[in-house]
């Protein structure tokens, strides 16, 4: 793999200085969710910005090989996110009830994240290579419906319900677009709602009670149900303009749970407003236009199902967090892309946006 | 699977994706729009509503932890209880000036000084949203102060919690057990545990976790400027724990509490025709209120490096050698095999000579002539020594633990040891030697390998007392629900019949009572004035071959006396095990008389009780 010059002179910077602006917001959001005063530095911010600095070398490695030689080594990736989630309930270890991690020193993996990557490639590569001419019925993903139910069911054990819904649409959004065919889609929807009490029965208490708070929020206003009603107050109190960054009540307040996980959008919603939010949409919006055209300018099937995999993982991330936030979906976990702190899950987003960018430059070159 | 690229050119398949990007697009869209369109209906909307909610308005949420549920003995005194604690909080968020509140704060509580002179912890420091316990269980006359200067001590609150509390002190409080802070291992085992929660330790306490524990509720309430509460907005209240009638007799625990003081040892008495727990007590005891209260680590380290081992339940942990307690058992496992009949009699000389070695009897004079009653009656080891070579190790051991011994009983007390019934097969386990035929004669008067537990012993003599049932030991009887209403009820559980037949028990019954009544019985200080009492002494070597290792030699090497009884003879109601370690001296001299005293209690109780329910004095219980 020599080097090419058509790399610089094509390299996406659209895409890149995109992701660098999501980063900047996210660091601010995590900042202010941790802030403890003047001059106390938070060890949040310090460990996001490292994990900025992996991440970036982590989209450098994706973005350097050719993407064509990662679908030949997909299912190696695939068998290595498998292999840290099987090691996971062996040698993980255990936080707020669940187990999740694997501890590395001063940092632990959440291989769940990882698997999404695996996922991806897996799927792109196999409705890539196979193209039945009457297009994909029930049989016909069978084998990849199995890639995603074995690391779905054991990331569900951990229990970590967000994580395995967003492989699930992944793996639809995959499907989707490679022409499943309406029919099947109707019947994987019906076969959804068939698993879904099963689903139901093994979810551990405090899933079901936010599920069922946020059906029936008057029911539990204080348990979950307080959460969801905190996180309103806190979004719709920022009104036009916000409260201005760092003066936030709520957030200071500490009336939100996870605010640098899970809820920092509801914080970046207190202090920057309406105005801010709709800004920050319309940046999420322009990242996914762009995936969207690099999925259509790329000139084979593999590249576009990359691009369109991962417009699916930051939009249905982004759909399920912010939904959450502004309470029109349950809390089920899910970080927002590229904001959130948690270094798997970033490190994940990066590496997936430097396939993306690998995509995008490499069109050329065919 | 068909790998098969070449169908469509590259630009077919390409083209046939374009179209459901197209779709996905429009679907991205318009959810990016609803999402905006609820951004504008929270900020913008309902924005200025929200708004104040969020800054007039101080809303708290307010977990209310559940009442843990009570313990009561069986005739419904409480045994276990909840006490109010109060604590001294502060709510930094509404304090205006830390250092001049914590100053006025001094003069009412005296543990708050420390904290003005630049002592302020860390967390006072810096700003913080948290409350802060500055002060726990303080005193009434604190509380009073504090509630009468409320005014002038804005972001002071005072938290009523409820502590565990149990009456009776030290008395039972193995059986209890107590509670304590639940710790990392136990919140990640069992869910609805947050930090600082309480959670049963040992005992009943932690056996009886679930059903004691109860459900948090919560309050969302909301706040003024000073920390008071203005109003509850919202409440789900907590659900109490369930309560519990115990087995155990409040009255009779403390009178075999009073009879055990002086010595350290173990003893229980169990109800014979259901297995009931009526007593447990073992010395030397704690008290389980200093971990109810928080026990500091001085007096942890106490109880803990205690040679006496205060903190061991001995009755389900401590495995002895049960010495001659063993014998009615054997007895009954001779006759059922038929390798002797009650008038079989053999000749002790004070010895038996087996193996190139004399098994000595403890009476070095011999007893003559005896057959089994005679050799139960005075313990005779010689007549055991011969009942050992003709029954064999396998028969041993097999009886033995038809009786319960050398098992795991399950009882809800949390785990209690197994003891150890040997066999060949045990031993070559073990230690990976075969059985020596020596070491059998050492089994059969209940040396050797063989222990027990105080617990599995009442268990073993109540299958004799009751004609051969082994009953499991229970605690409790009912679960009650906040309003005392019945949510369970645990009837009296057979863990197995001995299956041996009923006159040969009557034998062993007979003899155990000649024990008490016969003239040279060994047990003679267990008489009773008006009730027949059947029994047998013990004495356990604690090292081999030293028998009569007595009082005068280290502690440790004293032997340990049993005495088991049960009562009244003819009829049996109860049985009383106790265990006194390292006496030095007969079970005969120093258990029976302690055994004597509750089986006096028992009776004093039990009759009162009938005569106050029934008005019938039943007649005086007579032997066969």
């Amino acid at each position: 793999m020599g080097f090419d010059r058509r790399l610089i002179e094509h390299f996406d910077w659209v895409l890149f200085f995109l992701t660098a602006g999501l980063l900047s917001v996210g660091i601010l959001g995590i900042y202010s969710a941790t802030y403890e005063g003047a001059g106390y530095a938070s060890p949040w911010v310090t460990r996001q910005i490292v994990w900025v600095a992996v991440g970036l070398a982590g989209m450098a490695l994706a973005f350097a090989i050719d993407y064509r030689h990662f679908e030949q080594w997909a299912y190696v990736f695939y068998a290595a996110a498998l292999f840290l989630l099987i090691l996971v309930p062996l040698i993980g270890s255990f936080g707020g009830g669940a187990r999740r991690w694997i501890h590395l020193g001063p940092f632990s993996l959440q291989p769940a994240e990882f698997m999404k990557i695996g996922l991806l490639l897996v799927i792109a590569r196999f409705v890539n290579r196979y193209v039945p001419i009457e297009g994909y019925g029930i049989r016909e993903i069978l084998i990849p419906a199995l890639f995603v139910a074995l690391p779905a069911g054991l990331i569900l054990l951990q229990p970590n319900l967000g994580t395995a819904v967003t492989l699930g649409l992944l793996f639809l959004t995959l499907t989707f677009v490679s022409g499943l065919r309406l029919r099947s889609l109707a019947v994987l929807g019906l076969i959804g709602s068939g698993i879904l009490p099963f689903v139901w029965a093994h979810l551990e208490p405090y899933q079901r009670q936010r599920i069922t708070s946020f059906l029936h929020p008057d029911l539990d206003p204080l348990g979950a149900g307080y959460h969801m009603i905190q996180a309103k107050v806190t979004v719709g109190s920022g009104m036009l303009w916000g409260k201005g960054f760092l003066l936030g009540t709520q957030n200071r307040l500490d009336f939100l749970p996870e605010k640098h996980t899970d809820f920092v959008f509801a914080v970046l919603a207190e202090e920057w407003g309406f105005v801010g939010m709709i800004g920050l949409l319309l940046l999420y919006g322009a990242l996914l236009a762009r995936l969207i055209v690099i999925a259509l300018r790329a000139r084979e099937r593999f590249g576009l199902l990359i691009a369109v995999g991962v417009a699916g993982m930051v939009f249905w991330q982004l759909i399920i967090n912010i939904g959450m936030n502004v309470g029109v979906l349950p809390v089920v976990g899910v970080p927002l892309p590229l904001l959130s702190y948690g270094g798997s899950s970033l490190l994940t987003m990066m590496l997936a946006l430097g396939l993306a960018l690998n995509v995008s430059t490499r069109r050329f070159l065919f | 699977m068909n790998e098969t690229p070449e169908v469509f050119t590259s630009q077919e398949t390409l083209a046939a994706c374009y179209r459901r990007v197209g779709v996905m697009s429009l679907i991205i869209l318009l959810v990016l729009c609803v999402l905006g369109f609820r951004l504008w209906q929270l900020q913008i909307v309902d924005g200025s509503r929200l708004r104040t909610l969020s800054e007039k308005n101080r809303l708290r949420l307010r977990r209310l932890p559940p009442m843990r549920g009570l313990m009561h003995d069986r005739t419904g005194r409480v045994v276990v209880a909840n006490r109010p604690s109060f604590d001294v909080v502060i709510v930094p968020a509404d304090v205006q000036e830390m250092s001049l509140l914590l100053h006025k704060l001094a003069r009412y509580v005296p543990d708050v000084k420390d904290l003005g002179n630049g002592n302020l912890p860390r967390n006072l420091r810096r700003p913080a949203y948290e409350d802060i316990v500055v002060a726990r269980d303080v005193s009434r006359q604190t509380l009073v102060a504090i509630e009468a200067h409320q005014m002038d001590l804005p972001g002071v609150r005072i938290d009523v919690s409820s502590k565990r509390y149990y009456p009776a002190e030290s008395v039972a409080a193995h059986l209890l057990g107590h509670v304590g802070e639940v710790n990392n291992t136990e919140m990640e085992l069992f869910s609805g545990y947050r930090l600082g929660d309480l959670t049963g330790k040992v005992g009943l306490e932690k056996a009886w976790e679930e059903a004691l524990r109860g459900h948090s509720g919560g309050q969302q309430v909301e706040i003024d400027a000073s920390g008071r509460t203005l109003r509850v907005l919202d409440e789900v209240r907590a659900q109490p724990g369930r309560n519990l009638i115990l087995t155990l007799d409040l009255e009779l625990q403390e009178e075999a509490e009073r009879a055990l003081a002086e010595v350290e040892g173990a003893l229980v008495v169990l109800s014979v025709h259901t297995g009931e727990v009526l007593v447990m007590v073992n010395r030397p005891a704690f008290n389980p209120n200093l971990f109810a209260r928080g026990i500091r680590r001085s007096e942890w380290r106490q109880l803990l490096e205690n040679p006496l081992h205060p903190l061991t339940n001995r009755v389900i942990q401590g495995q002895y050698p049960p010495g001659s307690t063993f014998k009615p058992i054997m007895a009954a496992a001779a006759l059922e095999e038929g390798v002797i009949t009650p008038e079989t009699q053999f000749r002790c000389q004070g010895g038996l000579p087996f193996g190139g070695r004399v098994f000595r009897c403890w009476k070095r004079s011999g007893h003559g002539r005896v057959d089994l009653k005679q050799a139960l009656a005075q313990s005779c080891d010689v007549y055991f020594y011969q009942i050992g070579q003709l029954l064999g190790i396998e028969k041993i051991a097999e009886y033995a633990r038809r009786f319960g011994l050398g098992r795991d009983m399950h009882i809800a007390l949390g785990h209690a040891a197994a003891g150890i019934i040997p066999d060949a097969a045990w031993k070559k386990d073990r230690f990976g030697i075969p059985w020596y035929a020596g070491e059998t004669l050492s089994v059969v008067i209940g040396q050797g390998y063989v222990t027990a537990t105080p617990l599995q012993m009442a268990v073993a003599i109540a299958a004799i007392a009751n004609g051969g049932t082994v009953y499991r030991p229970a605690f409790v009887t009912q679960v009650l629900g906040a309003d005392n209403t019945p949510i369970q009820t645990y009837p009296p559980e057979i863990v197995t019949q001995v299956d041996i037949r009923a006159e040969h028990l009557q034998t062993v019954r007979e003899g155990m009572w000649e024990v008490v009544h016969g003239k040279a019985g060994t047990g003679r200080k267990a008489r009773l004035m008006d009730i027949e009492v059947a029994g047998k002494t013990g004495t356990a070597q604690v090292i081999s071959g030293a028998r009569g290792s007595a009082a005068d030699a280290p502690r440790r090497y004293r032997d340990h006396a049993w005495f088991v009884a049960f009562a009244p003879a003819s009829d049996p109601e109860v049985v009383v095990v106790c265990l006194i370690e390292h006496s030095g001296k007969g079970g005969g001299k120093v258990a029976a008389p302690v055994v004597r005293a509750v089986l006096e209690a028992y009776f004093r109780i039990t009759q009162h009780s009938s005569e106050e329910s029934h008005g019938i004095r039943q007649a005086t219980h007579r032997a066969f």
